[in-house]
C-alpha cells in the first residue's frame, strides 16, 4: 500500500491531529533551532551564548517571544494598515503549509489507526511546496512595501528579486529528481531513495540544491534582504512586537522547512542510514521520526555553520552568482540527466552510457580549462613604468618603479 | 677634490625617505582557490570545540590588570590623618566636572589633616568620571588614587555621586579616627616626607578628649 492510499484512509479527527502535531512541532522547533543557532554560533565565536534562562539557556528563545508580545504594537503613519497587517501573517502561514506534504515517518499506529506522519500526500507534493514557499515571499515583499519607508522596500525588492532568481535554480536543481524517481510526490520520493540516497546519485542537483535553499531563505551569507548593515532591519524595520515576532518565526519555520524538503528529496527522508535500516522497525516504526530529524538538524546545523563562516555577499555578486553560474549549470546537468536517463529507459548498452558521460566530463574539464585560462589572461596587468616622486608613496600593483633623475645631482 | 665633492653632495634614496616604504610591487592572484576558501569552514567549526574566551562574570570574577582605573579612594596618613589637603586641583584637572571639593581650614580643636587645611565636602559624581586618571595625576598629596573596584552600576542617580565617606579608605591598623592633633613633634612637611609612621598615645586622649 502506498503512502498516499494509507493517508486517503484517515478519518478527519486523526487529520485534525495531525495538522495540530505538525504546527506545535514547528512552532517547538522554531524554538530550539533559535536556541541552538545562538549557542552554535556563539561556540563558533568562542562565545558561550544563551545560558541564563533555563537550564543552558533553553527557554531562552521563549522569553524572547513573551518579551516581544509584551511591547508595544507600532504601525507607521505612513504604512498602509491592512497590508502591513497582513504581510507577516502571510509570511507565517505559508511556512507552516509547507509542512503538511513533508513525511517525516513511515508508516506508524497512532490512536489505534495505520498511518504515517504526513498530513497529506500529494501527487503534484514538491510542486506544492515550491509554491507555497513562494507565497511567503509575497509575506515579505508586501511588508517591505506596506511600511511607507525606504529601507524595507529596499529589503522587499531585494528579498523578491533573490527568490525569484534562486527559485529558478532550486527548481531546475528538483528536476533531475523528478527525472530519476519519476514522481513529483514527496512519499514516492522517498520510496525511490530506498536504496541510493539522490545526494548521492544527483550529486550536483544537490549542490544546487544546498545552495538555493539558502537564498531562498533570506539566510547569511544571502540574508541581503535584512542587511543590518545596509538596510538597518530590511523589510521587518518597522515592524515589533508580534508582528515582528511572526516573521522571526516565519523565518526558522522557512529554514526547517526547507531542510525537511532537502532530507525528503535527496536524503532518503525518513529512512535510516545505509547499513542501520533495521532500527526503521524500532518503536513499531516510530522510529523514523528520529532518523528524520537527526537529518533535519544535520541541514539545520549547515545553515548555521554558513552563517557562522560566511561574510555576506555583495549584491551584484550574489544576483551575477544566481543567473551566471547556478542557473547555467543546472540546466547543463539536467540535460545529462535526462540523456542518460531516457539511454537507460531504451536499454542502451552500457558502453554507450559510459562513452557518453565520459564525454561530458571531458567537454566540461574542456570548458573549465579554457575559461581559466582567459581568467588569467584577464588579470595579466600590463606593465607599466612611472616615475617614482622623490616622496614615499605606496606601491602600486603590477608595475616596477623607475628610478629618477636626481634632480640635485 | 670634485670627486670628493659629489661624495659628499648626492642624497641617497634612504636620505630622501623613500626607504621608508617599501615599494614591492603587489601580485594580485584574484580570488583564492576554492578547496583554500572552503578552509574556512574548518575555521569555525575547530573553534567550537576551543575554550570560551568570555568569562561567566557575575558568578566568575577575574581580577583586573593591577593598574586599572576604578572606583577613587581618598587616603590617609600611618596616623589616620587624612591626606586630603581641600586644594580643589582634583577638580579643577576633571575634564568632565565630576569633582566638587569644599575646603575649610583645619583648627587645633579640629584638625582633620595635616597643615593648613581639608577637604570638607568631596563628591565624585560617577555619572560623569570617565576613569581617566587625571586627577590622580593632579593631587599633590598622594591623596587621591584609584582603586580597581569597577562594580559601579547602581539604579538612581542620586546613588552614584559618591560623597567623602563612601571614598575614604578604611583605618587601618595604627590609624586614629580623626579629628586628632598631629604627631607630637611632626608638622605638615614631616607627614610629607613619610616621617609619621603611626599614632601617638597623647594623640589618641586627645582625640577623646574632644569626643567628650
Amino acid at each position: 500500500m502506498t503512502t498516499a492510499e494509507l493517508l486517503g484512509q484517515d478519518p478527519g479527527w486523526l487529520i485534525a491531529v495531525k495538522g495540530l502535531l505538525v504546527f506545535v512541532l514547528c512552532v517547538l522547533l522554531t524554538l530550539m533551532s533559535v536556541w541552538g543557532e545562538r549557542r552554535i554560533v556563539a561556540r563558533m565565536q568562542m562565545r558561550l551564548g544563551p545560558n541564563r534562562v533555563g537550564p543552558f539557556g533553553l527557554v531562552q528563545a521563549l522569553a524572547d517571544g513573551v518579551k516581544l508580545a509584551l511591547k508595544e504594537d507600532l504601525i507607521p503613519a505612513a504604512a498602509d494598515k491592512i497590508v502591513f497587517v497582513i504581510a507577516p501573517i502571510i509570511s507565517t502561514t505559508a511556512c507552516f503549509m509547507a509542512f503538511a506534504v513533508i513525511p517525516m515517518s513511515g508508516p506508524v499506529t497512532l490512536f489505534g489507526h495505520k498511518t504515517a506522519m504526513q498530513l497529506t500526500d500529494l501527487p503534484v507534493g514538491v510542486l506544492y511546496v515550491l509554491a507555497i514557499a513562494s507565497i511567503g515571499v509575497y509575506g515579505i515583499v508586501l511588508a517591505g512595501w506596506s511600511s511607507g519607508s525606504t529601507y524595507p522596500l529596499l529589503g522587499g525588492l531585494r528579498s523578491s528579486a533573490q527568490v525569484i532568481s534562486y527559485e529558478v535554480a532550486m527548481g531546475l536543481s528538483l528536476v533531475a529528481v523528478f527525472i530519476y524517481s519519476g514522481s513529483m510526490s514527496t512519499s514516492d520520493i522517498v520510496a525511490a531513495q530506498q536504496k541510493w540516497w539522490f545526494a548521492v546519485v544527483l550529486f550536483p542537483s544537490f549542490v544546487i540544491y544546498a545552495i538555493s535553499m539558502v537564498g531562498e531563505t533570506n539566510r547569511a551569507p544571502f540574508d541581503l534582504a535584512e542587511a543590518e548593515g545596509e538596510l538597518v532591519g530590511g523589510f521587518h524595520t518597522e515592524y515589533s512586537s508580534l508582528k515582528f515576532a511572526l516573521f522571526f518565526l516565519a523565518e526558522y519555520v522557512n529554514i526547517v522547512a526547507v531542510s525537511a524538503l532537502a532530507t525528503t528529496l535527496f536524503l532518503g527522508g525518513y529512512h535510516a542510514l545505509p547499513g542501520l535500516g533495521f532500527t526503521e522497525q524500532w518503536l513499531g516504526g516510530w522510529f523514523t521520526i528520529v532518523w528524520f530529524f537527526t537529518k533535519v538538524i544535520f541541514f539545520f546545523f549547515i545553515f548555521v555553520w554558513l552563517r557562522g563562516t560566511l561574510p555576506r555577499m555583495r549584491y551584484d555578486q550574489f544576483m551575477k552568482f544566481g543567473w551566471k553560474v547556478l542557473i547555467p549549470v543546472s540546466l547543463f546537468w539536467i540535460m545529462v540527466v535526462a540523456s542518460l536517463r531516457v539511454m537507460s529507459l531504451h536499454g542502451a548498452p552500457r558502453l554507450t552510457v559510459l562513452a557518453f558521460s565520459s564525454g561530458v566530463v571531458l567537454i566540461v574539464l574542456g570548458i573549465n580549462i579554457a575559461f581559466d585560462s582567459a581568467k588569467k589572461r584577464a588579470r595579466e596587468v600590463p606593465e607599466s613604468n612611472f616615475a617614482a616622486p622623490t616622496f614615499a608613496v605606496p606601491s602600486i600593483p603590477g608595475a616596477s618603479i623607475v628610478e629618477l633623475e636626481n634632480p640635485r645631482g | 677634490m670634485v670627486e670628493h665633492m659629489s661624495n659628499e653632495v648626492e642624497p641617497s634614496r634612504r636620505d630622501l625617505g623613500l626607504e621608508a616604504v617599501e615599494s614591492v610591487a603587489v601580485v594580485n592572484d584574484g580570488p583564492a582557490p576554492f578547496a583554500k576558501q572552503l578552509l574556512g569552514f574548518w575555521v569555525t567549526f575547530r573553534t567550537m570545540f576551543k575554550k570560551v574566551n568570555t568569562v561567566s562574570y557575575p558568578e566568575v570574577k577575574e581580577p583586573t590588570a593591577p593598574r586599572f582605573h576604578g572606583r577613587h579612594q581618598l587616603n590617609r596618613h600611618p596616623d589616620g590623618l587624612e591626606k586630603c589637603i581641600g586644594c580643589e586641583l582634583c577638580a579643577w584637572a576633571c575634564p568632565a566636572d565630576a569633582i566638587l571639593v569644599e575646603g575649610d581650614a583645619n583648627t587645633d580643636e579640629h584638625r582633620m589633616s595635616p597643615g593648613e587645611r581639608y577637604g570638607k565636602v568631596y563628591q565624585i559624581n560617577y555619572l560623569r568620571c570617565v576613569f581617566c586618571g587625571l586627577c590622580i595625576e593632579a593631587c599633590p598629596t598622594r591623596a587621591l588614587t584609584m582603586t580597581n573596584e569597577y562594580e559601579l552600576a547602581d539604579d538612581s542617580r542620586a546613588k552614584l555621586i559618591f560623597e567623602k565617606e563612601d571614598l575614604l579608605a578604611p583605618l587601618r591598623a595604627g590609624m586614629l579616627m580623626p579629628p586628632h592633633p598631629m604627631y607630637p613633634g611632626m608638622d605638615d612637611s614631616n607627614y610629607y616626607k613619610g616621617d609619621v609612621l603611626g599614632f601617638h598615645p597623647s594623640q589618641e586622649t586627645s582625640s577623646e578628649v574632644k569626643h567628650d
